[in-house]
């Protein structure tokens, strides 16, 4: 039975592998965060992230794109690769990485900025727009992607912070695919946000599975079933089970999934 | 149907929140009670401030009047220029004493008719020792005038001045060996007469000090001067290093000892006595880097010493203020550490870090006891500097110096020019915070 569940996870992972992470260790100082997961992300898909909180789902899409290099303690051990190279090898600029790997955070959080420089930001620092017409047309086409367009077109000069909360969420996420990102991380982008909006960004991560890889940490097991292809289930800083989410929330293998998701334990 | 079924709610339940208990009284009580202790305390505090203010004023507002007599001097060509050619050189070998006669001249004629038992040789002790200096410039400035007769606006000595504005009463000049109280007659007389007036004193706020005999032509003028130069040295130096040395310490430097260890001495700087930031600077700008003394680069750059941890600790603050959030977003779409911090935290931060920086230039300001140790105190500020760089390195004064050295002397005419002095510093202090204000609402953003 485990055998084939391995080769069932090695066939439906062969196929344009985005992110593959191998033996990773995570420690704050001396708490061993991210016991020894090994994963592989398929690319154009959506994969989910759940487990109960202090499970170290947040700790390990934060090393996707290193920004777990901005805390003191934290040490990352093994490897991740995204296409091939390792994000942690030494000759990598962890901001060229985070270009190519964007994220969106729990809370929305726009910079107190115009709607317009909040999208154009990226874009101008990493230098993909020539001059104003060209930035013009990325800004659009993101605040496309992000759903958010028509609701903004006409008042691109207001601050983005003046946007309600789903408005702000979806804005961020246009911020993060203004970049051209490959990757897309998205650690709880609901929430904080009522269910209407909630519903919104779903629709939209949807849509955004066309062209990017997007890794989702989720508190909550609905939304995992309802956006996702794929879901790993963490559990103590351990990747539990990782597989298809028709089967995870079906026919889990391991008991400790099965009570998570029936609510017995979390 | 229902109704019949409904256990009755009974008459009187056994604890009815229509009534206070014991209990809760207590507290309201002590909720009063600590209100009425805040209330007594803000009114003691406000207490002490309009006193403080009266007494400010009270004191202070005479140095802003001066006494003046207007007199007609008849510049005679026999005293100023014997030769008659108008030369320059042989006008300028007059000497103030020369200048005398002329003066006693002219209130004679102004006096004319007065009743008064003064000698005409005593006359002139009704007017300030700058008097007959005053006519000499304005000769030397126009020779053509020699011969005409001039109408001037000469200060009063300062015991006239006095008495016209209570200080001084007959009582005290029975023992004073300049006035007598006849000069005081004589006084009332020219007022009722209108050739002695009191009126704004510009010079007080523009002026240089004056010697020890001249309290009425003592001014804070070339000290305040000495006190921007001071600033101007502190803002330049203080506000660019303070403000890098935070955001290295808070966004790049890494956790370890060491910086634990220069931030807590950071901290315990900002405690430190002026002084010893005083007696370091006579060490280490005067004595080894052989700056010029009573300078106000050197005042300055001690007072830069001082500002620097009221700017780094209030930077620090206001950058740790920055939500981590804003830090996270820049991150995330790629910006560098750098760009994170120059493009989002610090134009967040800006207001505190501004707020900050008045707060220590006004400190700065108003130190007095660095300025001592430096010999900026008790210098007597008597010139303007002629540029600015004689404005960094010429020896002056600074305001507080100057209020310290005239509070100092012995003539109770400098009394009253100190607290005006006070008056002058705080007027300064609260154009510095009015612009902090301004400066603060064009950098706050809404969140």
């Amino acid at each position: 039975m485990e055998d084939l569940a391995y080769m069932d996870r090695q066939m439906s992972t062969e196929q344009d592998i985005k992110i593959s992470a191998k033996n990773v260790q995570v420690y704050y100082a001396d708490n061993h965060a991210i016991k020894d997961v090994n994963v592989d992300i398929a690319d154009k898909t959506v994969t989910a992230f759940i487990g109960p909180s202090g499970c170290g789902k947040s700790t390990f899409l934060r090393c996707i794109n290193r920004m777990n290099d901005t805390i003191d303690v934290c040490r990352v051990e093994g490897a991740i690769k995204i296409d091939g190279e390792d994000i942690y090898d030494k000759r990598v600029d962890p901001v060229q990485l985070r270009a190519k790997v964007g994220m969106v955070f729990q809370k929305p959080n726009p910079f107190p900025k115009s709607i317009y420089d909040n999208v154009a930001y990226g874009p101008r620092i990493h230098g993909l727009a020539k001059n104003r017409a060209e930035l013009d047309d990325i800004v659009e086409k993101a605040l496309r992607r992000g759903a958010i367009w028509d609701e903004v077109k006409d008042r691109l000069d207001a601050p983005g912070t003046g946007l309600s909360g789903g408005q702000q969420q979806r804005l961020c996420i246009a911020r993060a695919v203004a970049t051209e990102p490959q990757v897309l991380l998205m650690d709880e982008p609901c929430s904080a946000l009522d269910p209407i909006a909630t519903a919104q960004v779903e629709e939209l991560i949807d849509e955004l599975r066309q062209n990017y890889s997007v890794v989702i940490v989720t508190h909550s097991m609905q939304q995992a079933a309802r956006v996702s292809q794929k879901t790993a289930f963490f559990h103590l800083g351990n990747l539990v089970e990782y597989d298809d989410t028709d089967k995870i929330f079906t026919n889990p293998e391991d008991e400790r999934t099965e009570s998570y998701i029936s609510g017995r334990i979390g | 149907m229902t109704d019949t079924t409904v256990t009755p709610v009974s008459a009187k339940p056994a604890k009815s929140i229509l009534e206070i208990d014991a209990r809760t009284k207590k507290r309201n009580a002590a909720e009063k009670r600590f209100k009425a202790y805040g209330i007594a305390a803000i009114c003691v505090g406000l207490f002490f401030l309009v006193a403080l203010l009266w007494a400010i004023i009270q004191n202070g507002t005479p140095a802003f009047t001066q006494t003046y007599v207007t007199l007609d001097v008849e510049l005679l060509e026999e005293k100023l220029d014997k030769t008659g050619e108008r030369d320059i050189e042989a006008i300028k070998k007059v000497s103030t004493f020369g200048y005398k006669p002329l003066i006693q001249n002219a209130l004679v004629d102004a006096t004319e008719g007065m009743e008064t038992e003064i000698e005409d040789k005593n006359l002139a002790k009704l007017l300030s020792d700058s008097a007959a200096a005053q006519i000499r410039d304005y000769v030397i400035a126009n020779p053509d005038q020699i011969g005409e007769t001039v109408e001037f606006t000469v200060l009063a000595s300062s015991r006239v001045d006095g008495y016209l504005k209570g200080r001084v009463t007959r009582e005290d000049l029975a023992r004073d060996k300049n006035l007598s109280p006849d000069h005081l007659d004589l006084i009332d007389q020219m007022v009722e007469d209108g050739s002695v007036e009191r009126i704004f004193n510009w010079a007080f706020i523009t002026g240089a000090d004056a010697s020890e005999k001249r309290p009425e032509s003592a001014g804070i003028g070339v000290s305040m001067i000495g006190s921007f130069f001071m600033m101007l040295v502190v803002l330049i130096l203080a506000l660019p290093i303070g403000v890098a040395a935070s955001i290295y310490l808070e966004e790049f430097a890494p956790q370890n000892r060491f910086t634990d260890l220069i931030e807590v001495n950071i901290s315990n700087l900002a405690a430190v006595p002026s002084i010893v930031f005083g007696i370091l600077g006579l060490a280490v700008f005067i004595q080894f880097a052989h700056l010029p003394q009573s300078a106000p680069i050197v005042g300055g750059l001690t007072l830069t010493l001082m500002t620097l941890p009221t700017i780094v600790i209030s930077t620090r603050a206001s950058l740790k203020a920055v939500p981590p959030s804003i830090r996270d977003a820049a991150l995330g779409v790629g910006a560098s550490k750098m760009q994170t911090v120059f493009h989002h935290v610090l134009p967040l931060a800006m207001p505190g870090i501004l707020t900050g920086t008045i707060i220590g230039l006004a400190q700065a300001l108003g130190e007095t006891a660095p300025l001592l140790l430096i010999g900026m105190v008790g210098f007597i500020a008597s010139n303007y500097p002629e540029g600015v760089a004689s404005g960094f390195l010429d020896p002056n004064s600074a305001m507080p110096a100057q209020i310290y050295e005239w509070a100092k002397r012995a003539d109770p005419a400098y009394y009253e020019r100190a607290w005006g002095g006070i008056i002058v510093l705080l007027v300064f202090l609260l154009t510095m915070n009015i612009i902090a204000i301004i400066l603060r609402r064009r950098f706050e953003r809404r969140w």
